[in-house]
């Protein structure tokens, strides 16, 4: 493990994890974040190792003096080591391009390229990338359904930071990003849906049409690129010009979000009463293998748990809660399994461990019949 | 449409054309899974057309930006851009691809920085027109949503309407 600079606390606080939030029980969390860069820079992908070396001393002194939670880290990635940077790409405060360097980086870039990240602590809601794509990508992150409370924070982050930078903004086209397909507002309201009920059924394809049909889109539990994983899919907007952020959030929102969440629960609702044997199968199969297994890979433990959180918000399963099942799904990654351990693991070596890990954890977990 | 197995909705649907005859499948993921029909995870419509727009892009040969010296052809390549400056300078060209990745509207409407136009209303290096655009651009931002606004309205999107209002509203009376 490489101990250098600052390190995340092991008790993790991450707000989007805790549970409980509006619409929890369907959505997990929601996010917003916006991409900005600055006047008299090339944007990343063509500036040079120095002009991104200035980008970030500039950015990170503006970001550490405006003031946007009571404590900042500032991770300098470049001298940050391999093991805390996909901490924080798991606890989604990094992208997982921007953890390996290679973010916007036309010449495939890596590990030592100047560039960074700052976090609000202790409730990791806002993170702040430098020299990802864009040079300032600024995100905060709530649990359940609060696109607005997540936007009114960024909106403010954004206005502070900004204070003391003068950024790339033309009244045509809005804030002018290294993609045309972020500028105008910069903006991407996503959120992360749970949807093991839908997808049992069959039906995600409908949830991706529906949403296809709006112009969003939908991808999976780590983002841009990402597959679904434990039943996990993001939806997020794909139009940031001609549409000001409230119509953008209004839309998603409004427009779509309410038909998949009661669609869900519907779904839910419907296997519970009509299938109920079934469904109390499937999901005491789940808690049998978490707790009984020796061995266990990652996509595998994300699949059971997916299981296990569909029981708890069904009151199926006692014994664990909706927070404890969140937050077993970052445990149970790569990174955050050897942080729990405490030294780094071979492939197998993970296996073994977090098969421990859900056995200990799970114990007390049962399904109702 | 039922899948082949009866059970659940056809959501894949394979036409084949061979030796001038036409075959057609209709089938479920699960049952697509069985056939060996990959099903690509969903690429967003958007990213796609973005994608496709590029690919037919025109573009002189030699069109360079002169804030960094990128190349429409290198914009084509990695599908981005190099500075501020290529907006302006690759803007006929990329107007259209905006349009088209954006939902016909390649004029932003939203948030300006606060900051700077602060500094601008007391007489800083840059004017307000220029982050707001001059009388004429705000004038076509306000038409065209009052175009999407009599849209939505004919539509019955009366939630919608009302967001437009709002927007209306609030760039009429220039709280940017």
């Amino acid at each position: 493990m490489d101990g250098r600079g600052p390190s995340l606390a092991y008790e993790s606080k991450t707000e989007w994890l805790r549970g409980g939030g509006e619409s929890g029980d369907v959505v997990m969390s929601s996010r917003v974040r916006v991409a900005r860069n600055l006047v008299g820079f090339p944007f990343v992908s063509r500036c040079k190792r120095t002009d991104k070396q200035q980008v970030l001393d500039v950015c990170r002194s503006r970001v550490l003096a405006a003031g946007l939670a009571p404590s900042i880290l500032f991770f300098d990635l470049q001298g940050t080591g391999k093991f805390e940077r996909s901490l924080l790409a798991e606890r989604q405060l990094i992208s997982r391009q921007h953890a390996k360097g290679k973010a916007g980086c036309v010449c495939g870039g890596g590990p030592d390229e100047p560039r960074g990240v700052a976090v609000g602590v202790p409730t990791e809601r806002l993170s702040v990338m430098v020299n990802e794509e864009d040079h300032l990508r600024i995100q905060v992150m709530c649990a359940g359904l609060a696109l607005r409370e997540a936007w009114e924070q960024l909106d403010e982050a954004d206005d502070r930071i900004e204070g003391g930078l003068t950024y790339a903004f033309s009244p045509r086209f809005g804030y002018l990003t290294a993609c045309p397909t972020n500028v105008g507002t910069g903006v991407r309201f996503s959120v992360m849906l749970h949807l093991p009920a839908l997808r049992m059924r069959g039906q995600i394809d409908k949830v991706r049409r529906a949403a296809g049909d709006l112009s969003l889109a939908v991808r999976g539990f780590f983002g841009e690129g990402s597959e679904a994983l434990g039943d996990f899919y993001q939806i997020s907007n794909q139009t940031t010009l001609g549409k000001s952020e409230s119509m953008i959030m209004h839309e998603l929102e409004h427009e779509i979000l309410p038909g998949v969440i009661e669609y869900e629960r519907a779904e839910r609702a419907a296997l519970v009463s009509k299938r109920r044997g079934s469904l109390t199968d499937t999901i005491g199969r789940a808690i049998g293998v978490l707790r009984h297994a020796k061995l266990m890979a990652v996509d595998e433990s994300m699949q059971l748990l997916s299981m296990v959180r569909l029981g708890v918000v069904t009151g199926l399963v006692r014994g664990v809660s909706e927070g404890e099942a969140n937050h077993l799904m970052l445990l149970t990654q790569p990174a955050h399994l050897q942080h729990t351990v405490g030294r780094e693991l071979t492939q197998d070596q993970r296996r073994v461990e977090r098969a421990t890990l859900m056995r200990q954890a799970l114990a007390g977990a049962e399904c109702s019949s | 449409m039922l899948c082949e197995c009866g059970e659940r909705e056809a959501t894949i649907h394979e036409v084949v054309i061979r030796n001038g005859k036409r075959y057609e499948k209709h089938l479920c993921e699960q049952c697509a899974a069985k056939h060996g029909i990959k099903i690509q995870p969903s690429v967003p419509s958007g990213e796609l057309l973005a994608k496709f727009m590029l690919s037919k892009a025109v573009g002189a040969p030699g069109a360079t930006c002169p804030g960094c010296g990128l190349t429409w052809a290198e914009f084509k390549k990695h599908e981005l851009l190099g500075c501020p400056r290529c907006y302006q300078a690759f803007e006929s060209r990329l107007s259209p691809l905006l349009e088209r990745t954006h939902g016909g509207v390649a004029r932003h409407v939203g948030k300006a920085p606060k900051g700077a136009l602060e500094r601008a209303r007391h007489g800083g290096e840059v004017s307000v027109e220029e982050l707001v655009g001059s009388a004429e651009e705000q004038a076509e931002r306000l038409g065209a949503l009052r175009q999407q606004l009599e849209e939505a309205v004919n539509a019955e999107q009366f939630e919608r309407a009302a967001q437009l209002r709002d927007e209306i509203r609030r760039l009429s009376t220039a709280e940017l």
